[in-house]
């Protein structure tokens, strides 16, 4: 069982790598999203340094979401997902698998860039840390119930855009614990008890959404 | 169509299938015992794509059952998949990975994992010598459908649900796919297939089932 899912994340790593152009698109969108602000603004760095956690929260959680439509759609038009859907194995299992692999793609990136763009805002270094352990725990999230959004708007012509609509008010919980964490950081509070929250909405999503997923993608290919 | 009077091993009990608002076929019941052929033949649009989906349990029938030796398909799920090898339209490859890699990852996620040199062998086998390790969106129509129809050869399942296996085949493929096909009904496996060719040579246990005559 677990064999599958290893070949599962690998065959998904394998097609990443070698359309490596939709990995770049999402770490570029997420770089010039967060490097806009600093432009419109102006350099006065006391206001920078307190948008700067939301930003670039927000940044992550719109770069996360343009990276959805990625999941599952190509394995839908080429009738993989219909394979994966009568595999012996559980199909929540298999969507487990998908994800991580997204995540490893998409999330990844996503956390190793934030330090740099954090300089911008010039966060201080402890606030740096907290806003990639922040980011490490909230971007599995994301890709969990994102993946939910993705599997329901399957195959839906303006799929797009309702997945947004279905996925952003899901995300408002990570936004601010996450962003609070690096918040909590800045101000001397500590972020430990936001850090905590953030994994535990991760550890519950963890459970929950690939069920709701593997359900959702039953309803697709029906 | 024959209802089978021994105990079959898959048994389609009062079948009725809709898509939208329209109805395909009702009432449809036959059975699928072990060495049996089933051939569904009728218009387009008839209902032979959503039976054999319905069949493969992807989709969920307006009423009447699907039963795996006397147990309904929706309750075994993967207990039922494991028997279950499903090729429909869509051949189920990845064009940015290549035969050897799309045949391994099929028959993993089929249950039954092989080796690299067992895939190279099986893919020669099937007519892909020398393409085994180009990306499969190089291939042609007919050679991205015998990777997907190299599956058959790497995988014991017990049904063959075959929605137009011999689309894309030249000659020599299709007669090919005829043996495999054969092959699998001789050792003991069932096959329902939808195809516009004759495939009235393969096997002795070919039954025919008609759709397209009962509309609502």
């Amino acid at each position: 069982m677990l064999s599958t899912l290893g070949w599962i994340v690998r065959r998904d790593l394998m097609i990443a790598f070698r359309r490596r152009a939709d990995i770049f698109t999402t770490l570029v969108f997420f770089a010039i999203v967060v490097s806009l602000f600093p432009l419109g603004i102006g350099p006065e760095l006391k206001i920078l340094r307190l948008i700067a956690p939301g930003i670039v929260w927000v940044g992550a959680l719109l770069a996360s979401m343009l990276a959805l439509e990625l999941i599952f759609s190509a394995d839908h038009r080429d009738g993989t997902l219909e394979q994966i859907l009568l595999t012996p194995q559980p199909v929540a299992l298999l969507v487990v698998g998908k994800v991580l692999a997204h995540w490893l793609v998409t999330g990844v990136p996503l956390v190793l860039m934030s330090p740099l763009l954090g300089l911008q805002y010039d966060l201080p270094w402890p606030a740096l840390q907290t806003l990639i352990i922040s980011l490490l725990l909230g971007t599995p999230t994301l890709s969990l119930i994102g993946a939910i959004g993705a599997a329901l708007t399957l195959g839906l012509r303006s799929g797009g855009v309702l997945l947004a609509l279905l996925v952003l008010p899901l995300y408002i919980p990570i936004l601010i614990f996450g962003a609070g964490a690096v918040e909590a950081t800045i101000s001397g509070l500590g972020g430990e008890a936001h850090l905590a929250m953030l994994a535990a909405i991760l550890v519950a999503s963890l459970v929950l959404a690939p069920l709701a997923t593997a359900a959702a993608l039953r309803v697709a290919e029906d | 169509m024959s209802d089978g009077t021994t105990e079959s091993a898959l048994t389609i009990d009062d079948l009725c299938c809709a898509r939208g608002d329209r109805v395909l076929f009702r009432n449809l019941s036959f059975a699928v015992g072990d060495g049996d052929l089933v051939h569904l033949k009728g218009h387009n649009g008839s209902g032979k794509t959503t039976l054999l989906r319905a069949l493969a349990g992807l989709l969920l029938q307006e009423a009447g059952e699907i039963r795996w030796l006397g147990r309904n398909i929706r309750k075994l799920r993967e207990e039922y998949s494991r028997h279950l090898l499903y090729l429909g339209h869509l051949n189920g490859i990845k064009g940015d990975l290549t035969a050897v890699e799309n045949l391994r990852i099929a028959a993993t996620l089929d249950g039954f994992e092989i080796s690299e040199a067992r895939a190279w062998e099986v893919l020669g086998e099937i007519g892909l010598k020398g393409h085994e390790d180009l990306p499969s969106k190089h291939l042609s129509q007919g050679q991205k459908r015998r990777v997907a129809l190299a599956r058959l050869l790497a995988n014991d399942a017990k049904i063959w649900i075959l929605d137009e296996p011999f689309t894309a085949l030249d000659i020599t493929a299709v007669d090919l796919l005829q043996d495999v096909i054969r092959r699998h009904l001789n050792a003991g496996g069932m096959a329902v297939i939808t195809t516009h060719q004759e495939v009235a040579m393969i096997g002795d246990r070919t039954r025919t089932v008609l759709l397209g005559q009962t509309h609502a």
